[in-house]
């Protein structure tokens, strides 16, 4: 344990396309190394996707391992947790970061009960102890009631999920300069134990909310034909509609809509929420944005504890003079 | 063919409000159930005994009163049920959690292991994957629809962007999402059966054969909770109380202000 070091961060990639989150993880992974005086280490599997070691690069990884197999094409759990495993075991790091999407939160619990070592899952803050330079972990627990700070004293890595959305990425640098470097997993044809029969790639009409810059957000007050109101406002301000659990349960609103504990955590430039009481697993996944707006006709709503601008009137009112407005604005 | 189910009982999350003078959790009265996922892990090895037959267990690591937990799901229709309890086991993170699970599902034997895929208290969705890994065998996560047969199993497996249908032979470990399926009620019989049934406790003296000492409660724990808090609620912004009018001019104020317009 005396000789662990290094940051290494996780780089997930779906179809040779960097997923956003890694990005974000490489800002976070960055200020830890600099603290601890250490390497940022990128860990990029996948197949045929060496073009993105560069990007990494950019991001502030001082090393790339690049792990080329066509078994790390599609994700597969025991490929990916062989290959990790493998540079784990030979960088003896100090951290490692990945992101909690369904294939980080796949993976990384096997790879730290393999490695045995601690795992803290869906992280929203991570900070070194001045003191002991153990890594301070923390993660909301009970449905977001509360949070907990997790250490991981004696095993190393000290491994932590984040959730995307929660970190920022940092600033594309060209000029930073950086080693890539090919690891080879030795993975074997009986690592691929499950067949993949085939992956339907959902058709993807609207960006995912954790990538929208703007968010106009309905709960179980805002209705079926509130959305639509939504949708229009959202179409002017160029954003996205989002949704509470309420109202996704309700049928208005996709899953993949949801912001909230068990849906999705985003911090746009502007939230407008909009019929929202603000259920305390929904602010705890909104309540990092830039901008927070909140229009509720009950004016001891909890959303207004998290907003910047507070409106106590009905959505269902006030959104159609908006939308007049911003297209009025549109046409001048 | 044997199916294992783990389940944990929770507090219903959904209903734990904050105390806004003292900033506590009041958690008096928040009624505990079966977790979400895994009563759709529950109702997805109900499906495939009803389908192509059967021997159900479920079982749960715990205090002594999740054995409530265990009687629902005795209820819903399971075999067996085995509480696994024991101050030995207490303290355990996932890691500890899932080896000891893990040591459970070695002497009971198995064909296929359902688990949710997390909990609402904990969220952290890592207790399948690692029991999986305990025991070697392969796991398929964010599972939204199982077609079992005698032979192997298909799987539709949820991303974000995407899904997969993966098939795989026995054994394997899958974690359910809620969305898997709509669980059955507790039928009349089943309850009575239920509490005719018994439900074994297991310490750590039946499961040492299986799991070390090393590996079980906070011994067995890599991580540890250094400190809990309640979160402090971000500062409170301006609150308008005008008309609709004034209300629309104010919103565009501020998107103004911030360069949204």
């Amino acid at each position: 344990m005396s000789q662990s070091k290094d940051v290494l961060v996780f780089c997930e990639q779906r179809d040779g396309i960097l997923q956003k989150v890694s990005l974000e993880l490489l800002g976070e992974g960055r200020k830890l190394a600099d603290t601890l005086g250490q390497n940022l280490v990128a860990l990029l599997p996948g197949s045929g996707v060496e073009n993105l070691c560069s990007t990494l690069i950019a991001h502030g990884a001082d090393e790339v391992i690049h792990v080329d197999h066509p078994y790390l094409g599609d994700y597969m759990n025991e490929p990916y947790t062989k290959a990790m495993t493998a540079v784990l075991r030979e960088g003896n790091y100090e951290i490692v970061l990945i992101g909690a999407t369904a294939i980080g939160r796949d993976l990384a619990p096997r790879v730290a009960a393999r490695v045995k070592t601690g795992l803290t899952a869906d992280c929203t803050s991570l900070e070194i102890d001045g003191e002991t330079r153990q890594l301070l972990m923390t993660r909301p627990a009970f449905g977001g009631n509360i949070l907990a700070t997790i250490i991981c004293p004696e095993h190393r890595p000290q491994m932590a999920s984040i959730r995307p959305g929660v970190m920022l990425a940092p600033v594309q640098d060209n000029t930073r300069k950086g080693i890539i470097r090919s690891f080879d997993a030795n993975l074997k044809e009986s690592d691929k134990n499950v067949i993949i029969l085939e992956t339907v790639r959902a058709a993807k009409k609207t960006k995912d909310i954790t990538e929208a810059k703007i968010l106009i957000s309905g709960g179980r007050g805002t209705g079926k034909e509130g959305f639509a109101v939504l949708e229009n406002v959202a179409q002017l301000l160029g954003g996205q509609v989002s949704a509470s659990r309420a109202a996704v349960d309700e049928g208005f609103a996709p899953k993949d809509r949801q912001v909230g504990q068990t849906g999705k955590t985003v911090r746009p430039q502007l939230y407008m929420a909009c019929g929202i009481s603000g259920a305390i697993q929904h602010l705890a996944g909104m309540e990092e944005s830039e901008l927070i707006i909140a229009v509720n006709k009950n004016a001891s709503a909890p959303i207004f504890d998290v907003a910047d601008v507070g409106i106590v009137g009905d959505m269902h009112k006030i959104l159609p003079k908006l939308i007049t407005r911003l297209e009025a604005i549109a046409n001048e | 063919m044997k199916i294992i189910v783990c389940i944990k009982q929770v507090p219903n999350t959904n209903e734990v409000r904050l105390n806004q003078e003292t900033g506590t959790l009041m958690r008096e009265g928040v009624p505990s159930i079966i977790n979400p996922d895994d009563l759709a892990g529950i109702e997805a090895a109900l499906l495939i005994k009803d389908n192509v037959g059967a021997h159900v267990s479920v079982m749960t690591m715990g205090p002594p009163q999740a054995d409530i937990a265990l009687r629902e799901a005795l209820a819903m229709g399971c075999d067996e049920a085995y509480l696994i309890s024991d101050r030995a086991f207490a303290g355990a993170d996932t890691w500890a959690t899932s080896s000891t699970l893990a040591g459970a599902a070695k002497l009971l034997g198995f064909d296929l292991i359902i688990t949710g895929r997390q909990a609402i208290d904990g969220d952290t969705a890592q207790v399948g994957p690692q029991m999986a890994e305990h025991l070697r065998i392969p796991v398929i996560s964010y599972a939204e629809e199982i077609n079992a047969t005698r032979d192997n199993i298909t799987v539709k497996r949820q991303y974000e962007d995407r899904y997969q249908r993966i098939q795989a032979n026995y054994p394997l470990l899958i974690t359910a999402l809620s969305e898997l399926n709509e669980p059955r009620y507790m039928s009349v019989g089943g309850v009575v059966n239920a509490y005719e049934k018994e439900i074994r406790t297991l310490t750590y003296e039946d499961l040492k054969a299986y799991v070390s000492q090393e590996n079980i409660g906070l011994k067995g724990s890599p991580t540890r909770v250094k400190k809990s808090f309640t979160k402090q609620p971000k500062g409170k912004g301006e609150l308008h109380q005008v008309s609709d009018d004034e209300s629309v001019s104010i919103i565009i104020q501020k998107l103004k202000e911030h360069h949204i317009l």
